[in-house]
């Protein structure tokens, strides 16, 4: 399979690779580039477990191919941990123990951070419905929405 | 199980600064927040090549030609081989148990000779220099199969007509257990009424997040094996490993870092595991495999899938006289190794109608062999059934004779006072709870409030139902549940504790982190038998060459075994110390103790010496201490419960729940649980394993099933199709607890791992029955209770 050169901004730093056409941003991240915090849980977009930022929207890196990213900028749980910008949020899944095995974590992270992103406190519900395309085996997910919503309150708080 | 350091009516608990109780943050988790895990499907080693599987399309057939040609032929390709080829470096196995008496099996190969009996049974293996090669490749091995008839169907599988999977064995019986206890019929015949049904449990599975995983490194030149394995029981799976492959144990070392959720899935040996071991020794390099999601639907071990005909008597007054099972199983063509697939099906037998004093049960159940995947032990093994069963009888019973639910319970529970006793199965309890429980419960829930606003509500024309299910949990299992029967698994667990040069301290232990919690509850219980903070203390787990000989995680022993063990080394430890801080201070050890890393008077608290500074003199500066003496800065302790073999623990769930009867669609609306596991040594960890748990059954109670055709082909095998609990329909859920500890161990702590999975499925069933029972719908007593299922009771559908 003929291999395609692809220039791309990850997590900040400039990358230049050739990969095949039909590898996926997900395997392309973990398997060339060494960013292991991205999951692979399904490989057909339904789990969540491979979620990236690409362009700071929150896509599946199962679903989207590493050609499809030439010229993009794309953010994983690398980049957005080394930035301090969501940690709160992770303190947050920390101390209330919204974590198990950690397997969905970083995906969950990130889905969480974009409903945050929009500010305010949303509800119970509204939580539960946007992070219904990530998949926690583990938590039973009464803890994440629980860390999600403490920090939507602290933000409201400290902007208000 | 008095502290001899404590003074009289304190117990090991009370230790200053105890961390026992106390809700704090795992170690791990900011690493795992980070993505800065290393599960093994993250494992990447010098030459690591990849395996992929050709599987069997077919359920059920002969092999009768391989033609590898073409797939050897592509670039970066290592190796094509067959299960025969393979046999040659892996013997075959066979999953029985002597205890489990007549159950047979057949020799299970790592990849099929001759024969398929699932589909998605390995057929050859590819190893290729990356996945997607291997996986290329795989598409050109040409398999000429032939097709042999298909047992799908455990209600028949027995039948003369149907033929035998495994000639060898005779018949298609892979085990029966009969139970009889008091006199059922008379009690049935004296009963005022008898309920009949018959309950059938779908067959679903784990769906870990992070799929199976192995990476095996055998070193030609060392002549030891690696394994990074996704396992929940690192020295059983050395032991395997190394006799199959023909190795000594200590030439094994199996290795487990993150693992990305297990749930007794990942406690299995798997066939395409063990090829992928013998691949890296057939090939002398690392060989990874990481299941993709569809082979974990078709490999992965399936669980429950049993039909039970069941009946209760009651007298009118509300007191039951009897139960009665026939539960009947089909576990695919393998009883799994090395735990079997027997044991479902006998815990089934052991747990109906354990929570109640009824005197008078039979039990029957027959487990079968047939053409699907394997089942084996999944989370809760058995207790869901057993209690969804049992529950669903009891409010059947209820019902029919117009009492209220809460009122059958509080009539037929076992007293809290009545203990020890044991139950009509022969279970002994050491001391459960039942009513404190149950009265908790209702206090949580404010029971009564919630039956007004469902009476208000149906006035409404909207059907809410409460539902209940209380259970009783095998927990902190001795060697009666394997090691009696032959298998080299560890009921035993050991905990090395020492002291590093700086004073902090390192614990080695053989239990294993799946993301429960182990490594916090250890570390708790060692801060505080050892008395130092927690910070000072680390936690070394899952790893055959640096932790002492363990079981691993499975059947909620972690907290209870692991860490009595762990308090025990800590405190092994801290008397080693002090008697370096007694020579070095020249007092007495009985005067000191180790509070806060510090060595103190232990009349005052006053400190005398720190930590740090007595490990500086141990290890750097003996020559000061008094001739003729050795400091001992290391401590190894081992435990296994002998006076129970199994911690009994106990509670019961309620759900509350909205049913639309136009289109069959449950709404969960809240969840409560309270349990018991004796002492709690993190509330937050065992909080977060009942919510957990209740979820994992809550799918099997309304959504996950394995779907398979009658040729033995499985439907939905992809997370489009099988279903599972996803945020928006789940309910908050709320814990609380009765404490009973264990008087088996100091800590006495049992087991809280599976007792969220044991009630749910049970308490929503209860729960959707009690919203349709009033518009004269059929009993449901089917899971996954689907929006067919309620429509169909409600006469909406066929
Ligand atoms: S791996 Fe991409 S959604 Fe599951
Ligand atoms: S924490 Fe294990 S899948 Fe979410």
């Amino acid at each position: 399979m003929t291999a395609h050169e692809i220039t791309l901004t990850v997590n900040g730093e400039e990358v230049r690779e050739a990969v095949e056409p039909r590898t996926t941003l997900v395997d392309f991240l973990r398997d060339t580039l060494g960013l292991t915090g991205s999951h692979v849980g399904c490989e057909h977009g339904v789990c969540g477990a491979c979620s990236v930022r690409l362009d700071g929207a929150v896509v599946r890196g199962c679903l989207t191919l590493a050609v499809q990213c030439d010229g993009h900028k794309v953010e994983t749980i690398e980049g957005a941990s080394d930035s301090g910008a969501i940690a709160d949020l992770q303190e947050a899944f920390r101390t209330r123990n919204a974590l198990q095995c950690g397997y969905c974590t970083p995906a969950m992270l990130l889905t969480a951070a974009e409903l945050l992103a929009g500010g305010g406190v949303p509800s119970r519900a509204a939580i539960r419905e946007h992070l219904s395309g990530n998949y926690c085996r583990c938590t039973g997910y009464h803890a994440i929405i629980d860390a999600v919503e403490a920090v939507a309150r602290v933000r409201a708080g400290a902007t208000s | 199980m008095n502290d001899r350091d404590l003074p009289a009516g304190l117990t090991a608990l009370d230790r200053p600064n105890s961390y026992i109780g106390r809700s704090v943050a795992r170690p791990n988790l900011a690493r795992l927040t980070q993505g800065r895990g290393q599960y093994v499907s993250d494992v990447v080693l010098p030459r690591m090549a990849h395996a992929a599987f050709v599987r069997s399309p077919h359920a059920h057939a002969r092999i009768k030609q391989i033609n590898t040609d073409a797939a050897k032929r592509v670039p970066g390709v290592i190796a094509v081989v067959t299960g025969a080829e393979l046999a040659t470096v892996c013997t075959p196995w066979v999953g029985v148990l002597t205890h489990l008496k007549g159950l047979k099996s057949a020799p299970q190969h790592a990849v099929a000779v001759e024969r398929a009996c699932w589909q998605g049974e390995a057929v050859v293996a590819v190893v290729a220099r990356t996945r997607a090669l291997a996986e290329d490749a795989a598409e050109l091995v040409e398999v000429e199969y032939e097709e042999l008839p298909a047992v799908t169907d455990a209600e028949t599988a027995l039948d003369k007509a149907t033929p035998v999977i495994h000639p060898d064995l005779g018949d298609n019986l892979t085990f029966e257990r009969t139970l009889d206890a008091g006199q059922v019929d008379k009690a049935l015949n004296e009963s005022d009424a008898v309920v009949e049904t018959t309950f059938l449990f779908g067959r679903h599975t784990g769906v870990t997040n992070e799929p199976r995983a192995a990476v095996a490194d055998w070193n030609e030149g060392a002549q030891r094996l690696t394994v990074h394995h996704g396992t929940q029981a690192p020295h059983m799976m050395q032991n395997i490993f190394a006799k199959h492959l023909g190795l000594a144990e200590h030439q094994v070392r199996v290795v487990t870092n993150d693992v990305g959720g297990s749930f007794g899935i990942k406690v299995h040996v798997y066939a395409d595991e063990m090829a992928t071991v013998a691949l890296s020794k057939l090939l002398k390099r690392p060989v990874k495999y990481v299941a993709d999601r569809i082979e974990s639907f078709v490999t992965d071990i399936h669980a429950r899938d049993h039909r039970v005909k069941a009946r209760i008597g009651v007298t009118k007054d509300g007191r039951i006289t009897a139960f009665e099972i026939d539960d009947l199983t089909g576990i695919g063509p393998y009883s799994v190794y090395p735990r079997t697939s027997g044991i479902e099906a006998n815990q089934i037998v052991n747990l109906v109608g354990g929570p109640y004093a009824c005197p008078n049960y039979r039990a029957r159940a027959r487990v079968v062999f047939q053409n699907k995947n394997v089942m084996c032990q999944y989370r809760a093994v058995g207790h869901p059934i057993a209690t969804a069963v049992t529950e669903g009888l009891v409010e059947l019973a209820a019902a029919k004779i117009g009492i209220d639910p809460v009122e059958v319970r509080r009539k037929n529970l076992i007293a809290d006072e009545a203990y020890p006793c044991g139950s009509a199965a022969g279970l002994k309890f050491e001391k459960l709870s039942h009513h404190a429980s149950l009265d908790k419960l209702i206090a949580m829930m404010d029971y009564d409030r919630l039956r007004r606003d469902q009476a208000a509500a149906r006035a409404r024309g909207i059907h809410r139902g409460i539902g209940f299910a209380a259970f009783i949990e095998v927990t902190n299992p001795s060697a009666a549940f394997y090691g009696v029967g032959g298998a080299r698994i560890s009921s035993q667990d050991g905990a090395t504790v020492r002291l590093d040069a700086q004073g902090a301290v390192i614990c080695h232990t053989g239990v294993t982190e799946q993301g429960q919690g182990s490594e916090a509850v250890i570390a708790q219980v060692v801060a505080t038998s050892f008395g130092v903070p927690l910070d000072r203390v680390r936690v070394i787990t899952g790893d055959t060459d640096n932790t002492p000989y363990g079981g691993g995680t499975w059947a909620s022993r972690a907290a209870g075994i692991g860490g009595e063990a762990a308090w025990q080394a800590g405190k092994a430890l801290r008397a080693n110390v002090l008697a370096v801080a007694a020579s070095i201070l020249q007092a007495e050890p009985k005067a000191l103790d180790i509070r806060a890393a510090a060595v103190v008077d232990a009349d005052t608290g006053r400190e005398r010496i720190g930590l740090d500074e007595v490990a500086r003199i141990a290890y750097f500066r003996p020559d000061t201490l008094p001739p003729g003496f050795q400091a001992e800065l290391m401590a190894t302790r081992h435990y296994v419960p002998r006076a129970w073999p199994f911690a009994f623990t106990n509670g019961i769930q309620a759900s509350h729940l909205e049913v639309d009867t136009d289109t069959g669609f449950v709404t969960l609306l809240d969840h409560w649980v309270v349990e018991d596991c004796g002492t709690v040594i993190n509330p937050q960890l065992v909080d977060e394993q009942i919510r957990g748990g209740v979820v994992q059954g809550i799918g099997a109670a309304l959504f996950e099933h394995c779907l398979y055709d009658a040729q033995g082909q499985l439907l939905n095998g992809n997370m489009a199709d099988y279903l599972v609990p996803m945020a928006a329909e789940m309910p908050d859920i709320q814990v609380g607890h009765v404490v009973t500890p264990t008087g088996d161990s100091e800590i006495g702590a049992k087991g809280a791992g599976e007792a969220g999975t044991a009630g749910a499925p049970g308490a929503v069933m209860n729960a959707v029955n009690d919203a349709l029972r009033p518009l004269g719908a059929r009993s449901i007593t089917v899971m996954p209770i689907t929006p067919g299922v309620v429509l169909q009771a409600l006469g909406k559908s066929e």
